[in-house]
């Protein structure tokens, strides 16, 4: 597949001549609901983490965790606007839309984007502020630019990105990496390919005629309705994975294993009802499981902390 | 775009961008007291 970087005059090209783009065009280039597991996850990184950090930079490190999220996505959406107009679910996005043009957007989130690792960086410590440069790095050249027009494993590379937050948070805390941090990333990593391969099955028309390579397109449905099955069991695994290295406690691993055996179930039920359906409830049920999982993890070490 | 909407947007966004520009203000004058180990 080739793929061709955007020229400039090709960068002001949709914007709408009649149209002045308000705040809320600019708040929707960052991808707010993206943002909003991104902060979640960042948060639970940070309480998980041992060690005590001041209040005010503990807010600027998740505030610099959600601009740099933020960024990305208007990065994203900078290169992707092409493939944007293509996709229904897409197409109302503010460049294919024309409410923004696309040099406007890249201006925006490069902007964004070096704020937030500079602030992190002299703010909070300097191995945060790395993380979340390779991060935004991470998702812009090695996802969204590198592999997701020309691989169906886009996913399952590209969703380290979004499995970064905890750990910058993490670092953020500690100033450095660990075992535990290196577990939560491995969650989200191993959630990543099921959450979007099933949202891929039901939008899977929209992926082709866009010509990305997502799996279904690629691979056809059933081997996806597979590998999601696969991706799942591995996923329930490194759930596990907090409580057995005694970084999470029991509430967690009951949590844990109930939830995953439901998620097996909807995967079970992917493969054996193929409707669009069931893809679309397996596909929201994996956002509440993350949240759910996560809330949990958090929420019994901080009443733990508490009592 | 009619001229009034034109400049009830663009006033809206002035707005928005004067408040977090005070927000960051704010923000850098409580990062350095933290830091100070002031609070």
């Amino acid at each position: 597949m080739q793929i061709v970087a955007p020229t400039l005059d090709e960068n002001s090209r949709n914007a709408r001549e009649d149209y002045l783009p308000g705040a809320g065009d600019f708040f929707a280039l960052l991808k707010p609901r993206v943002m909003s597991l991104v902060i979640f996850t960042a948060v639970i990184g940070m309480v998980m983490a041992p060690g005590d950090i001041h209040p005010v930079i503990a807010f600027t490190s998740i505030l610099c965790i959600a601009v740099a999220a933020g960024a990305a996505g208007c990065l994203n959406m900078w290169y992707e606007s092409d493939l944007d107009a293509l996709m229904e679910r897409t197409a109302g996005r503010p460049i294919p839309s024309g409410r923004i043009d696309r040099q406007t957007a890249l201006h925006f989130g490069v902007a964004l984007s070096t704020a937030s690792v500079l602030m992190m960086g002299l703010s909070v410590n300097y191995v945060a502020g790395a993380l979340l440069l390779m991060t935004i790095l991470f998702y812009v050249v090695v996802y969204t630019i590198w592999l997701k027009r020309r691989t169906p494993m886009n996913i399952v590379i590209g969703g380290a990105a979004g499995a970064f937050p905890p750990m910058v948070a993490w670092a953020a805390v500690t100033g450095d990496v660990s075992i535990e941090a290196i577990v939560m990333f491995g969650l989200i990593f191993m959630w990543t390919p099921p959450h979007f391969w099933a949202l891929a099955l039901y939008s899977c028309k929209d992926y082709k005629a866009a010509g990305i390579p997502m799996l279904p397109v690629v691979a056809g449905e059933a081997e996806t309705r597979k590998q999601i099955l696969i991706y799942t069991l591995l996923m329930v695994l490194v759930s596990i994975l907090p409580w057995y290295m005694g970084f999470a406690g029991p509430v967690y691993a009951i949590t844990a294993i109930s939830l995953g055996v439901i998620f097996i179930y909807f995967s079970l039920s992917l493969i054996l009802k193929k409707d669009m359906k069931t893809a679309k409830r397996t596909f929201f049920y994996s956002i509440f499981y993350l949240f759910s999982l996560f809330a949990v993890m958090g929420g019994e070490v901080l009443i733990g902390r508490m009592v | 775009m009619p001229l009034h909407e034109e400049h009830k947007k663009r006033a809206g966004r002035n707005y928005a961008l004067g408040g977090i520009l005070l927000a960051m203000v704010a923000l850098f004058f409580f990062i350095t007291l933290a830091k100070l180990n002031v609070i």
